[in-house]
């Protein structure tokens, strides 16, 4: 137990030292040069260097890259080279909003593909299972800005019942936070929702095989109670590996979700970083995101052990 | 045990529902009925990426910021002409070098300081010792700036410039404060009608009306500037009242959802922005005319702008906007005609040649990219595109190396038929005869000016340095009962200051 937290304390560290490493190049080498789109069309060669020389670009890269490692590491995520403005609270504002829509999201996609996941398993000989389970490969069909913009159509324009667009923090209006956040939540919810209920069915099936399920049912348990008392947690542990994997999906399928709703989070300062060439602010953004779906990894690995007894005696 | 998940579905469905339901009823009032509470929104496309236009380029920042929070000492109105702002009035010396400026004696900025001549000093200096955008170059001209009264400015310049006072209007000439230059990228200080209020970034800025303002205070006490990447974003918002105006319209093609609704009105005027068909001049296959003449020929321009721009907008025929003093409409001068292409393109020895269409990721410039390649396909040529990411990606390869054959973009700037067609510039065009028209026409009187733009504009077209493919339409949809929004676009600011709602 305690040599699985220390080796995968230590992957986590050494794929956060890789990552940022890549990252860093990356941006290096992506063409376009920051002092020149700050600069305009007509900009001197001259003035390009100056701007150049103000933003550090004319370090040499190993001490851009060490300077920048041993800022993140006190927690000083550098200035932009654009609005002047640091970019620690920048980051942290627009993370908190796109924290919302995922986590949102996510529970949306489990409060949909747990119960259908099930059903679809326990009838799948049946008309209703059969349904279920074609309704969710088209789900898993449609992207989710797609799925935002036909959702958009329906319930914003056509039938008025909800905004359009936009962005309220929930200190600010909780009620109209709450009525700009369904949209975009469902459209992000409902695909991943789709995906993850394929694998609550795969992942319930092979339980209802297993011998223990059969001596429930014998005891003379109805099919699903003895699901939901003897079936549930063995089916959690692949489930809890996607929704893991999925987590990941989700933050990076805002960036484009948040682009359809006008949302100001993490993924439209990215974009906004991009064709700024704010590569600060767009590597620091980047490496958020990696953190981010290293540390949740690593949570679901711990996880696990959690659900599974028999992963804490260490066989490995 | 006590719930099936099949009835958490129900539940959760039956909640969803709920605060759907409950939630419409009560956020009906929110938007702003006639006369409630003089608040406006407006929906526009590109976010500033910083306040401070005096060392970062880029449209957005004097949209929002020019006209609304500083003032200029003159101003361009609708028709083109420069008219009084901070200047009251102005005369002009016999050699045409010294201009001296009436000040108002009321104006103050918004951090308390009151304007006098020694900031308008202190604005045209900073200009040349502090600004980093390439647009300084404007104020090279300027030998001294002096204050001479509170309220009169003398400005002597190195030689005769009509294009300097012009230049004036645009942001080279915003007044700034003396004590309120500290902090311009994220708290600007100006004279204007309007305050900065707030940036939620990524998202939108709040203007405040200013109490103070010297001249006629506007109507609405808060506008909100909304800014939307997606041109269907920025429709929904208004069709669903988030915004009550869209300043400029992306997608053409998607305005007729607007026109067949009496709840909004549609406004179509003109702009700056040519957008050129440019040719890199300094390519071989570009140094014969008879290329350059036949590529313009080939073109059926009304085709190409129903086809790539919804009809919207006006054919041109050279770098002059209609709103310009020495416009003529030079459509003519290379008129559509296929076989005369072809012919002339055989007789210079280029058909079945390979040309470079670079082009900037930008909407109108892919969809008209298309439309050029298969017409000049048609007279003999070969056209590849490739597709280059705007604007980085864009500025380093054409702009930047001039590593292009062909290239799409709207030069939105106003008055640069100089500043583009220059050996310097990315056209590489190095034509003597316009540098000698373009100097006498900055040098002369103001009917000098005229015939001499005229001529220069029509040495262009008749040179073929470029294709004007067609001017951009300034597209406007608003509410119905909102007044005061400008016909053209014509310079740099979004004018809210004569706004109003009826």
């Amino acid at each position: 137990m305690v040599l699985r937290l220390i080796e995968r304390t230590a992957v986590l560290l050494v794929s956060l030292a890789v990552s940022s490493v890549l990252v860093f190049a990356f941006m290096a080498v992506l063409p376009g040069d920051p002092a020149r789109v700050a600069l305009g069309v007509n900009a001197s060669d001259e003035a390009v260097a100056e701007l150049r020389r103000q933003f550090g670009l004319d370090r040499s890269l190993s001490t851009q890259y060490f300077d920048w490692l041993g800022g993140l590491l006190q927690g000083d995520f550098g200035t932009s080279y654009v609005s002047k403005a640091a970019i620690g609270p920048q980051i942290f504002d627009r993370f908190q909003v796109t924290l919302w829509l995922v986590v949102v999201a996510m529970v949306v996609a489990l409060v949909i593909a747990a119960p259908a996941g099930t059903v679809m398993a326990a009838r799948h000989r049946r008309l209703s299972g059969l349904a279920l389970s074609a309704l969710s490969q088209v789900g898993v069909a449609v992207p989710a800005f797609l799925a935002g913009i036909l959702l958009i159509m329906l319930f914003a324009v056509k039938l008025g019942w909800l905004p359009a667009n936009g962005w309220t923090p929930p200190a600010e209006d909780p009620g109209m936070f709450l009525r700009q956040l369904i949209l975009p939540a469902l459209s992000l919810g409902l695909v991943q929702g789709a995906v993850l209920t394929r694998y609550v069915r795969s992942a319930v099936l092979d339980v209802l095989r297993e011998d223990y399920l059969r001596t429930a049912r014998a005891k003379g348990l109805r099919p699903f109670p003895a699901l939901w008392r003897h079936g549930l947690r063995n089916a959690a542990v692949p489930v809890v590996t996607v929704l893991g994997l999925q987590l990941a999906t989700l933050l990076i399928g805002a960036v484009v979700v948040e682009r359809v709703f006008v949302i100001p989070g993490l993924g439209s300062l990215l974009l906004d970083g991009v064709s700024n060439r704010d590569l600060l602010l767009v590597q620091d953004v980047v490496m958020v995101l990696v953190i981010a779906v290293l540390v949740v990894n690593f949570l679901v690995d711990l996880l696990y052990v959690a659900l599974d007894p028999r992963l804490r005696v260490g066989s490995r | 045990m006590k719930s099936y998940p099949t009835r958490a579905v129900a539940l959760a469905a039956a909640g969803l529902l709920a605060l759907t339901a409950c939630s419409a009823g009560s956020g009906s009032s929110s938007n702003s009925s006639p006369g409630a509470d003089q608040a406006l929104s407006i929906g526009l496309v590109a976010e500033p990426a910083s306040l401070d236009f005096t060392t970062t380029d880029g449209a957005a920042i004097p949209q929002a910021l020019l006209g609304n929070v500083y003032n200029g000492l003159v101003k361009q109105d609708e028709t083109g002409k420069i008219v009084p702002d901070l200047a009251k009035s102005w005369t002009v010396s016999p050699d045409r070098k010294l201009y001296t400026f009436t000040l108002v004696d009321n104006a103050k900025f918004t951090n308390g300081a009151a304007f006098t001549s020694a900031d308008a000093v202190f604005s045209i200096d900073r200009v040349k010792k502090n600004w980093t955008t390439s647009l300084k170059a404007a104020m090279d001209v300027v030998q001294t700036a002096k204050a001479v009264s509170p309220t009169e400015l003398q400005v002597t310049l190195s030689k005769p410039s009509n294009d300097w006072l012009f230049r004036m209007t645009t942001r080279i000439g915003a007044m700034f404060s003396q004590t309120g230059v500290d902090k311009l990228a994220t708290d600007p200080v100006g004279t204007g009608p309007y305050k900065f209020g707030t940036w939620k970034r990524g998202d939108s800025i709040v203007l405040q009306r200013n109490d103070d303002y010297w001249g006629t205070k506007p109507f609405f006490n808060q506008v909100t500037l909304k800014y939307f990447k997606d041109p269907t974003a920025l429709n929904n918002a208004l069709l669903t009242g988030t915004i009550n105006v869209i300043g400029t319209v992306q997608a053409p093609e998607a305005l007729s959802q607007f026109t067949s609704n009496d709840k909004y009105q549609v406004i179509e005027g003109t702009t700056n922005g040519e957008v050129l068909l440019s040719f890199n001049n300094s390519q071989p296959v570009f140094k014969d005319i008879r290329v350059r003449q036949a590529i313009r020929q080939a073109i059926d321009h009304k085709a190409l702008l129903d086809t790539c721009f919804a009809g919207r907008g006006k054919l041109i025929g050279s770098m002059v906007p209609p709103t310009d003093p020495w416009y003529e409409d030079l459509t003519s001068v290379a008129p559509y005609d296929q076989a005369k292409a072809k012919a002339a393109l055989q007789a210079a020895g280029a058909t079945g040649k390979t040309l470079r269409l670079r082009l900037p990721t930008l909407p109108y410039a892919t969809s008209c990219g298309q439309v050029v390649k298969s017409q000049l396909e048609q007279v003999g040529l070969k056209v590849t595109i490739d597709q280059l990411e705007f604007p980085a990606a864009w500025l380093t390869t054409v702009l930047k190396n001039a590593d292009y054959d062909m290239s799409i973009i709207a030069h939105v700037e106003p008055r640069d038929l100089g500043a583009v067609f220059n050996a310097k510039y990315y056209t590489r065009y190095d034509d003597p005869t316009l540098q000698g028209l373009l100097a006498a026409a900055d040098a002369g009187d103001e009917a000098t000016q005229v015939s001499e733009m005229k001529k220069a504009a029509r040495r262009i077209s008749e040179q073929a340095a470029a294709d004007w493919l067609f001017l951009l339409p300034n597209l406007v949809v608003a509410d119905k009962n909102l007044t005061g929004l400008p016909q053209n676009a014509i310079t740099e600011s979004f004018d809210l200051s004569r706004l109003a709602r009826s």
